[in-house]
């Protein structure tokens, strides 16, 4: 089990620890009692362990433990962040153990994974600490050798002296070590010395997930404990009214029924736990419920009432993103313009492992949670003000977590958990079926689009505008949204391409909705970027320009954007017919978590279907920490953007989701797997953006733009059915 | 309640088990062995495969007085005795996993298939392969590993 509990350290040695930057600063915690760190898995020797800085723990027997504070979730980050501290440590990956941390003060407050943001934010602050950790043991093996710090170099968990050829292994050297003074500004490694960063480095993780060994959240037992599941009502937003659990408890197994709460941001609802000694008898002690709830008026609430509310507010005006020109009076005057309106649905995250959480309330007072999450460091912060136990009474252990899309971002599973461990007063696991998690949300918001653009004499864009009719996340988070300016997650990146466009006004028109939301893998960038760049296609084909040369008329200046597209131009051939039948498409996008673009390759076939020949996907990096990874990164969102873009929507019927599980909310399998051809654009230098997201905006127009190129037929609505186009 | 004896892995075990539960929760909550996951529960994803007598089945729809008596049954922790299985190391080289959550499944499907298919095609795995998802999209690596195991074995 990847965990640590060391919140009992002495405080006073982490009082520095304010920021990441000063973490690395921090002196060693020399004599950490056993007994004080007991839950610190496999560390054998604790008296003889010393925290160089709260990252790297060193023991006497040279034993070595890096913590990472980002959860792995499948982008790699269990890999790439110890490595950015193993590199400047002058350590192989053989070397070290990895432990994750569970939100521990001391750690800082850089202990979630989300927004692709991890290796870019880390990149630097995490190499001083690696780099701080070497100096001071180079420091150390110099005064024992009574020799000059210059002489000394580390590699292999060693310091070696140069001249005589002398080593130490850190292990005898951290005692003296953590009592220097620590380097204000260590020196980094010139990068063409690394070793691990920027190399396809084989992830430590892997191993244990080809042999069943590696420890997600609902594979954690604790001894005597029981298992839940919960009857929470399909309308959103209901009372509970009341229940029947005779039958529930007559089930074999069924120990007791009782009511649980479920918070979700400012969203609080009440449902049923079925618990019972076996996950099995749990469920069938949950059908044999007769539960009756108040839907509050809510039981009227269906997708096409919704969708139809969501057009009509596409009449308002909306409120200003951002304007440029004067839009007005050139889209007014122009005799060559065009409008669209695009659609995109709800959308599930569907992690392959349903939400779950193990909780245990003590008797003492103190709280225990074993969970797979995004956010470690929300957990400990928000937990207190919910349930009055202080952060020090609770331990998390951050499991591997079975995918996240930003779902696990939020902690309202944990916190339901909780409340039910509360209440039972037993260790229990409490696991969301998969109906549970495509039903009860929370979702991907959908955005509807209103697109206006004129076009010059010359065939360029003169004006152009993107509105966005849409609910918002926020609105779960906030007492009162404030309407009087757009909300930045859902005009994410309308304002922010690279495209010379002289009259521009884009705007917002808020929605008012019940229905739990939450960020998706690359958020709104995903429905925007659909709407926005078919959009810009739409008036390539009016302007009776190529849709690749359109978008290079509109980067007169050199930027990333054009870089990247430039790239996608060479490397897929873009200039060089296809046969009648097929076709080619492209788009990009730019957002706060970085620059992805890509080429599609379809064929129509005789059935009016479509089928994917090739992906071409180009992702912009400035500087790559493990290109392997980040392949597999582009190749995860081709697919999970081809399944949002054709298969995946939750609509809404008697308030209830209409979907349920994978036969009628489907995910891409193997056999409808194009083929991907990656590129990485990473020419060194200090910007480094994000990952795990950028790949995911630009499938579903690029897709879209192929299947026009190679039918005629042009697709406004998410998701289309690649297999009956008409 | 009804006691059952299991042979998993070559090992036998006694558990004592309502006969309507499914083999998944057997394996996973009465016998230890976490291995094997819950997807679905519907036998879509194919998260819960494991082998008996050879055969890739779906345990959540598998209960466990379905089981013939003697049958034996294989999960992830069992397929490789004491070294990995040429798939788990193919699966290694070619670097599959993301989230790493599917697979287990994934592999126990790949090790059915080559035992039927020693030298698969693409289009054999596809159809062989289509039961199991991966919500991460390693698809295209799953295949690549197949390839490198078959030439392996």
């Amino acid at each position: 089990m990847s965990s640590i509990n060391n919140k009992n350290v002495n405080r006073r040695d982490f009082l520095r620890y304010t920021s990441l930057s000063s973490v690395a600063l921090i002196l060693g915690i020399p004599n950490v009692k056993a007994s004080d760190t007991a839950v610190i898995s496999n560390l054998s020797d604790l008296e003889e362990a010393f925290n160089l800085n709260p990252f790297v723990m060193i023991e006497k027997s040279g034993k070595i433990t890096i913590f990472n504070q980002r959860p792995e979730m499948g982008q790699g980050t269990f890999q790439s962040i110890p490595a950015l501290i193993a590199e400047e440590l002058g350590l192989s990956q053989e070397q070290f153990t990895i432990k994750q941390t569970g939100g521990e003060k001391h750690f800082g407050g850089g202990q979630w994974s989300g927004g692709s943001s991890s290796v870019r934010t880390d990149y630097m602050e995490l190499r001083k600490v690696g780099a701080a950790a070497r100096e001071m043991l180079i420091a150390a093996a110099a005064k024992q050798w009574n020799a000059s710090e210059s002489e000394c170099y580390a590699k292999d968990a060693k310091v070696f002296h140069k001249p005589s050829g002398k080593s130490l292994g850190y292990g005898d050297l951290v005692e003296t070590a953590s009592k220097l003074n620590v380097p204000k500004d260590p020196k980094l490694k010139d990068p063409k010395d690394f070793n691990i960063l920027g190399k396809s480095i084989k992830r430590q993780d892997v191993p244990l997930k080809v042999s069943g060994q590696a420890v997600f959240g609902i594979d954690v037992e604790v001894p005597n404990m029981v298992y839940a599941s919960v009857e929470r009502c399909p309308v959103f937003a209901s009372k509970l009214k009341d229940f029947d659990k005779t039958a529930a408890l007559k089930i074999a197994g069924v120990e007791q029924v009782v009511e649980v709460e479920r918070v979700f941001y400012n969203y609080k609802t009440i449902g049923v736990a079925v618990v019972a000694k076996n996950y099995w008898a749990a469920l069938k002690g949950r059908k044999a419920l007769k539960v009756n709830w108040d839907y509050q008026g809510h039981e009227n609430f269906n997708s096409k009432d919704f969708s139809q509310y969501l057009r009509d507010l596409a009449k308002n005006e909306g409120v200003v993103d951002k304007s440029e020109g004067d839009f007005d009076k050139t889209f007014a005057e122009s005799n060559n313009k065009i409008e669209a309106f695009y659609e995109t649905p709800f959308v599930s995250h569907s992690t392959m492992e349903a939400m779950n959480c193990t909780a245990h309330w003590k008797d003492d007072g103190k709280l225990e949670i074993w969970a797979s999450t995004q956010v470690p460091g929300s957990v400990i912060e928000d937990l207190p003000a919910i349930f009055g136990i202080k952060a020090e009474d609770i331990t998390l252990h951050t499991c591997f977590n079975g995918g996240g899309f930003g779902r696990r971002l939020a902690i309202d599973f944990i916190i339901e958990a909780v409340n039910l461990a509360k209440t039972i007063k037993k260790p229990v696991k409490l696991i969301w079926t998969r109906e549970d998690d495509t039903q009860l949300g929370p979702f991907r918001p959908p955005t509807f689009s209103a697109m206006k653009g004129a076009l010059s004499p010359d065939g360029k864009v003169a004006a152009f505008q993107h509105k966005v009719i849409a609910p918002t996340i926020l609105s779960f988070m906030t007492p009162k949204e404030d309407r009087t300016k757009p909300d930045g997650t859902m005009v994410e990146g309308i304002s922010h391409q690279a495209y010379e466009i002289p009259n521009m006004k884009n705007t917002m028109v808020f929605a008012d909705n019940h229905v739990p939301l939450l960020w998706w893998r690359s958020v709104t960038s995903s429905t925007l970027a659909f709407a926005h760049e078919c959009f810009i296609d739409e008036m390539a084909q009016k302007a009776g320009k190529d849709p690749l040369q359109f978008r290079l008329d509109m980067l007169t200046k050199e930027s990333d954007t054009k870089r990247v597209l430039q790239k996608l131009k060479e490397v897929s051939k873009w200039d060089m017919p296809l046969p009648k039948g097929k076709g080619r498409g492209i788009a990009q996008w730019e957002f706060f978590a970085g620059l992805g673009g890509c080429v599609f390759e379809v064929t129509k076939q005789s059935d009016n279907s479509v089928k994917i020949d090739k992906v071409f996907i180009a992702i912009d990096l400035g500087t790559v920490v493990n290109p392997d990874t980040v392949k597999s990164q582009m190749e995860g969102c081709v697919v999970m953007g081809i399944t949002a873009a054709t298969q995946n929507g939750i609509t809404f019927a008697n308030g209830k989701a209409e979907q349920s599980n994978f036969h009628n909310n489907p995910v891409m399998r193997i056999s409808e797997m194009p083929k991907v051809e990656v590129h990485i654009l990473a020419e060194g230098g200090k910007t480094i953006k994000g990952v795990g997201e950028p790949g995911l905006p630009p499938i579903a127009p690029a897709l879209a733009n192929a299947i026009f190129a190679a039918t005629g037929i042009r697709l406004r609505k998410m998701p289309f059915d690649l297999s009956n186009l008409v | 309640m009804a006691k059952y004896t299991l042979n998993i892995n070559g090992k036998k075990t006694q558990v004592e088990a309502e006969p309507d539960t499914p083999m998944l929760w057997v394996i996973r909550d009465f016998v230890g062995l976490k291995g094997t996951k819950f997807g679905c529960g519907m036998a879509l994803c194919g998260a819960c495969t494991i082998h008996v007598n050879g055969q890739p089945v779906r345990s959540c729809q598998t209960p466990v007085s379905s089981l013939k008596k003697n049958s034996k049954i294989t999960t992830i922790e069992g397929i490789g005795n004491t070294q990995l299985h040429a798939v788990q190391k193919a699966w290694i080289e070619e670097q599959v996993p993301q989230c790493g959550y599917c697979q287990s499944g994934q592999i126990m499907s790949a090790v059915a298939l080559l035992k039927a298919k020693p030298k698969p095609t693409d289009e054999d795995i596809d159809t062989y392969m289509s039961g199991n998802i991966c919500r991460c999209g390693t698809y295209d690596r799953i295949r690549k590993a197949i390839h490198r195991a078959a030439a392996m074995v």
